[in-house]
């Protein structure tokens, strides 16, 4: 066991890795699931180990791959921030996976499944690393393995239209991929060092020489990520993404490929430049603020107008990425708090909903908003948890989402920001607009004929949707594994120890 | 090019140096430039010089593109595999050092092996991709 449990960081990257050459070896969709199905919940396994392991040790776990020593060699570098990511990602991955295998026969032609289910366990491969490693260049090898195993996701959609949704984010991907290699280089020509923590310590003495190309590296690592996290303005990839990719992708990408690009732009602006250059040297904060406002309103009300209901969605995912990233620009405990807790809340929250979406398409083939009339009768267990799910976007008390506003709106009035607070209402209440649509349309008209023979789906499907959605009425409750760890992570963060 | 005599005698009489200038590549890729990755690209371009001379039917017989399409999977899967032997006698992953007493000697035989993943994955996965685009629409 000890054995085992010296190796947790490594196996947590390449026990995914694996699976997914295992799973293209095989060629048939029903072994290649079967695989991932062992695999992602075998990862999740070691990430809640990791998760117990760096509690009971207190600091930052280190593993140097190869033996070679840190500023040389590669460290994966498990910390509470990153672990707390990685047990996200790692859980969501395991329980959207049972799900996939009706959804993925449904939705993907038999020849072409075994590679969807490779691309997932790449992609799951792929975030691990971006999150667990201690090397700048390496988070970028990661993110593009992450991001190309993504666009083939996407690709595999069942419209046409997938495949140029799939070229418009390769385009803006590799833009947002390229923008952060610039970055990069640049705090190497600065530093000498690639490795994370190492960054940190040499930068502060060579600031009164190369502050003005650091600002530079800062400004390009934050755009860079901003893009692959579909900040406010940088966001048009994301709607047409969700909206064509097959629906096990939408709900994994939603849940956990946004949320990993956030904790890359939290570990550059508090672990690696620390607070005071990220946010008092340069207005990034400010500028974070004004975007994620614009965000959380343009882009709700953007969602209010959208007639499929997957884009809107999207929509509500691009305001709701605002309420994290206004957390994070608040930069005060409370406002961290509130971003980190909405990590974990949104990608609960939205997974569920496409899943929910996903069984609706399982079922009748489309998820437009004028075909789901009377929906809520025909498939109750799946439009109750979309309708959980939903008041948790809207942030009705006892839901996970009520708890994340609450944060934020502390935060916005530590900074006395009153206007912020109002914003953050106003977007609740159009929120409140675009669910209330689907609901309307859902529950209080009758269905058509053509619905006649529908019900909810399967159980291999129901489970996961009803579970997710029972965890965003847990995290409305008890918070000990939500906001007050997160809170805890936040003042690591608020500290500036990494 | 059936009846390109001088291209088919000439291309019969290249493809063996092709082929035994990747190996040379893969193997001298620790004393100079080179590796897999070279090594695999090369290989790919002989199978493709071969099969745009003699045709995509002579292709399968000598890699078949169901065999092709498996070892882009298999490269990969051994370099991520000659990882685990250094966990497994209790050494770092991705640490050669089990593989032979001197370690010098262990480094090289896992750069090789690793390197030789690349391969195999560089040259099945420029194959694919030639098959992809001649046989598009065919099957």
């Amino acid at each position: 066991m000890s054995a085992i449990e010296l190796h947790l960081p490594a196996l947590q990257v390449v026990l995914p890795l694996i699976g997914a050459m295992l799973a293209a070896l095989t060629r048939s969709g029903r072994l290649a699931w079967a695989i991932a199905l062992v695999v992602t919940w075998v990862t999740a396994a070691n990430a809640v180990l990791l998760v117990i392991q760096v509690m009971n040790s207190g600091v930052p776990i280190s593993y140097v791959l190869g033996g070679w020593s840190v500023p040389i060699g590669i460290e994966y570098r498990v910390d509470q921030l990153n672990v707390f990511v990685i047990a996200l990602v790692a859980l969501l991955g395991a329980v959207v996976l049972p799900y996939a295998k009706r959804s993925v026969a449904h939705e993907i032609r038999p020849e072409l499944q075994y590679g969807f289910y490779t691309m997932y366990l790449l992609c799951l491969a792929g975030l691990f690393g971006m999150a667990i490693t201690g090397d700048a260049f390496n988070a970028f090898v990661f993110l593009e393995v992450s991001s190309l195993s993504t666009y083939v996701m996407i690709a595999l959609g069942r419209h046409r239209r997938a495949l140029l949704a799939s070229y418009q984010y390769l385009i803006m991907g590799t833009i947002g991929a390229t923008f952060y290699v610039i970055g990069i280089g640049i705090l190497y020509l600065i530093t000498g060092t690639l490795n994370f923590a190492d960054i940190a310590s040499r930068l502060p003495e060579q600031m009164d020489a190369f502050g003005r190309p650091a600002m530079v590296a800062l400004s390009f690592l934050t755009v860079g990520i901003c893009l692959k996290l579909a900040l406010f303005p940088l966001h048009v990839w994301l709607p047409n993404a969700y909206a064509y990719a097959p629906s096990v992708a939408t709900a994994l990408l939603a849940g956990t490929a946004t949320k990993v690009a956030i904790y890359l732009l939290l570990r550059i602006f508090f672990s690696v430049f620390g607070i005071e250059i990220s946010f008092r040297t340069i207005p990034i904060g400010q500028v974070l603020i004004v975007l994620s406002v614009a965000a959380m309103i343009i882009a709700a009300v953007i969602a209010v107008f959208e007639e499929n209901t997957e884009r809107m969605l999207a929509y509500s995912s691009v305001s709701q990425i605002g309420y994290i990233t206004l957390g994070i620009a608040l930069a005060n405990q409370a406002g961290l708090t509130g971003g980190l807790t909405h990590i974990i809340n949104h990608a609960i929250m939205k997974t569920t909903m496409f899943l929910a979406l996903g069984a609706v398409v399982y079922r009748i083939g489309t998820s437009m908003l004028p075909n789901l009339a009377g929906i809520g009768r025909k498939m109750p267990l799946t439009m109750a948890a979309f309708v959980i799910s939903g008041l948790g976007l809207v942030g009705v008390p006892g839901t996970a989402g009520f708890i994340t506003k609450w944060y934020l709106v502390l935060g916005a009035l530590e900074k006395g920001a009153w206007p912020l607070v109002a914003v953050i209402v106003a977007s609740s209440l159009i929120a409140v607009v675009y669910v209330g649509r689907v609901v309307e349309v859902a529950y209080f008209k009758s269905p058509s004929a053509e619905l006649a023979d529908v019900k909810d789906p399967p159980l291999s499907m129901l489970l996961p949707i009803l579970l997710l959605a029972a965890a965003t009425l847990y995290f409305g409750f008890d918070t000990t594994w939500s906001a007050e760890w997160c809170a805890q992570i936040a003042t690591d963060l608020l500290g500036g120890t990494s | 090019m059936k009846y390109d005599v001088i291209m088919r005698i000439g291309v019969k009489l290249v493809l063996p140096f092709i082929l035994l200038f990747a190996f040379y590549v893969h193997f001298h890729g620790d004393y100079g430039p080179g590796g897999g990755f070279q090594a695999g690209v090369m290989m790919a371009g002989m199978l493709i010089l071969y099969a745009i001379v003699f045709g995509n039917d002579a292709l399968n017989r000598v890699a078949p593109r169901s065999f092709v399409e498996r070892c882009v999977p298999l490269g990969a899967l051994l370099f991520a595999s000659v990882g685990l032997i250094g966990p497994y006698f209790g050494y770092r992953y991705l640490d050669y050092a089990p593989l032979s007493t001197n370690s010098i000697h262990a480094r090289e035989w896992g750069i090789l092996l690793v390197e030789l993943g690349v391969l195999i994955t560089v040259a099945a996965t420029m194959t694919s991709i030639y098959y992809a685009f001649t046989e598009r629409g065919q099957s």
